[in-house]
């Protein structure tokens, strides 16, 4: 198989005397949508942060394609090729739904310490928001401020500037949350075709999406890692289904 | 794209206007008496050392309260090259004091945007304060009443004596036209991708960082900018009226060129100079008026700053609104009545 997208060594985070994250040692696989779930406050957000480099890991390490990340601040990292999406909708409200993107496309820029040549004539920039809008299916809300698009457009959105970054890597906190049964198949079906060309790493609690799309999935109770595996081991371990999914459905 | 940039910074009955303005402030001196053309240069000044400040807070995010320390600083610099006899060059000044109000907000700078919010404003304040005290005490430079600068800088190129600085009118224009350019400069940085990325830090700072920008290198680059087009104004004050004081630097005066951006309405840029306008010329009138001239001003403040939160730039849009937004509240009540019917 071919080298792990990213690969976390014992990685653990620590608020005060809380281990949010605890000994983490996880291979995302290169091409691969790998799945991450568990019951609320298992720790699935701390460590997107941590991989992200958002926050700093208390101890342990994260290599991204090889090269050590750890500790790297988030505009390092993103601009090595990992895009992110949030949970709470992180958007510019007062741009338009372009400039929210174009903001992502300039970030591909060697610099963006350029003063005087207008932005709107770079057009490889241009084009890449502009693809990054299509890509989220939003090129018809172009000129709309994205304080103004619905709810469900902004979460499509917040994906859309991630694009916007080209980056191979995607981690999409809970890309699902809040969103009505049509706008969730929208998704899951762009997300799918990200798939393609992308690797994912993916925390969702719509199990039904998730055991659609992922190839693999890590469960995480308490900050640690339960299990990880196919989708078929995990909806058939007992550990698993005692510990989080029995709590609810079996679906 | 061009639309959204178009509509974000200014829109095309907007460039007619600020033109006409433009040559309102050409044609005055052949209108109005020495007095108001005095009053009008200094009005143009404090524009450009406003919109420099609105750099910071109309688009940074940065609320500087420390921005007259280059504002002051550039004419200590220009007593500091001036000979004791005779001028000095324009190019060589002019650089000066730039490259010393760069520097020194550089410094400043490099300080302040570690930190955010109260801190940050609590930072520039305590730090412009140190740079007037260290010319309030200096005795060499007049201590707390200031010092004259012994001759204004010579515009030549050779042995041609392009400008002469002196002349009341020269300098009009001079300052007419560094006012005009110091807008085109802003509005050109702003359509840049630097621009984009500035405006994008005061929208969602996190999220900026997250996409990949170093943000704290486009705080500091928009700080020193900012920093060195104050200093210019600064150089142009200091020209003009020929002394420096530490007044020129204090708290007070930052505290004024913030309320100036804050009259105009803030990340608007012409804004400010509007801003500056209007504060300048309510001195002036309120000075006659009466003796409480203060107390009236601090009243005429909170009344703009209450009921204008987007600043006097911001009326006609929010007249607009208004009328609006009654259309569509009649209109919504239309429906309900057809529904009741």
């Amino acid at each position: 198989m071919a080298e792990p997208v990213l690969v976390t060594e014992a990685l653990t985070k620590e608020f005060g005397g809380l281990v949010a994250v605890d000994q983490v040692s996880l291979d995302f696989a290169t091409g691969a949508v790998h799945a991450v779930i568990g019951p609320n406050g298992a720790g699935k957000t701390t460590l997107i942060n941590l991989l992200s480099g958002e926050l700093r890991p208390s101890s342990g390490r994260i290599h991204f394609q090889g090269r050590e990340i750890t500790g790297a601040p988030s505009n390092r990292i993103a601009r090595l090729g990992v895009g992110r999406s949030y949970q709470k909708t992180n958007i510019f409200p007062e741009f338009s739904c372009l400039q929210n993107c174009w903001i992502g496309a300039q970030a591909r820029l060697p610099t963006s310490m350029r003063f005087f040549r207008a932005a709107r004539r770079y057009r490889a920039v241009a084009e890449r928001a502009e693809r990054a809008l299509a890509q989220c299916e939003l090129a018809h809300r172009k000129d709309v401020p994205a304080a103004e698009i619905s709810y469900g457009e902004q979460r499509q959105l917040e994906i859309g500037m991630m694009l916007a970054t080209e980056p191979t890597l995607l981690l999409l906190d809970e890309p699902l949350a809040g969103m009505g049964s049509d706008e969730s198949a929208r998704v899951i079906d762009l997300l799918r075709r990200l798939a393609k060309d992308h690797s994912l790493i993916l925390i969702e609690h719509d199990l039904d999406a998730v055991f659609a799309i992922a190839d693999t999935i890590t469960v995480m109770v308490n900050g640690e890692v339960l299990e990880t595996g196919p989708p078929s081991q995990i909806r058939t371990s007992a550990a698993v289904r005692e510990s989080y999914i029995g709590e609810g459905d079996t679906s | 794209m061009s639309a959204r940039s178009e509509s974000r910074l200014v829109s095309r009955p907007l460039v007619g206007l600020l033109g006409l303005a433009v040559v309102g402030f050409a044609i005055f001196p052949w209108l109005g008496g020495q007095y108001y053309v005095d009053l009008l240069m200094r009005v143009m000044i404090l524009g450009i050392f406003a919109m420099s400040l609105d750099l910071l807070i109309g688009y940074t995010g940065l609320i500087s309260f420390g921005h007259a320390a280059f504002f002051g600083l550039t004419g200590y610099v220009l007593v500091m090259v001036t000979p004791e006899t005779g001028s000095i060059s324009v190019w060589l000044a002019l650089p000066a004091c730039l490259i010393a109000a760069a520097l020194v907000a550089a410094v400043i700078g490099w300080m302040s945007i570690r930190t955010s919010g109260i801190y940050f404003i609590m930072l520039t304040l305590a730090l412009a304060q140190m740079l007037y005290y260290f010319f309030n005490d200096s005795t060499k430079y007049g201590g707390s009443d200031g010092t004259f600068i012994a001759s204004r800088p010579s515009v030549s190129i050779g042995s041609l004596r392009l400008l002469d600085l002196g002349d009341r009118l020269t300098l009009y224009y001079v300052v007419l036209a560094s006012m005009v350019g110091t807008f085109l400069l802003l509005m050109v940085l702003l359509r840049a991708p630097f621009g984009q990325v500035i405006q994008a830090i005061r929208a969602n700072e996190a999220r900026t960082r997250a996409l990949g920008f170093a943000v704290q290198h486009y705080k500091l680059a928009s700080f020193v900018i900012a920093g060195a087009l104050a200093g210019f104004a600064g150089f142009l004050e200091a020209t003009h009226t020929g002394i420096i004081s530490p007044a020129h630097l204090s708290w007070h005066e930052s505290g004024l060129v913030m309320i100036m951006v804050i009259l105009g309405g803030m990340g608007t840029i012409y804004g400010a100079v509007l801003g500056a306008f209007i504060l300048v010329f309510l001195q002036e009138f309120l000075q006659d008026m009466t003796e409480h001239w203060q107390l009236a001003l601090g009243l005429i403040i909170i009344a703009v700053v209450l009921l204008l939160p987007k600043g006097v730039a911001g009326l006609p849009k929010q007249l607009a609104g208004t009328v609006g937004g009654r259309r569509q509240s009649r209109d919504a009540a239309s429906v309900v009545e057809a529904n009741d019917g």
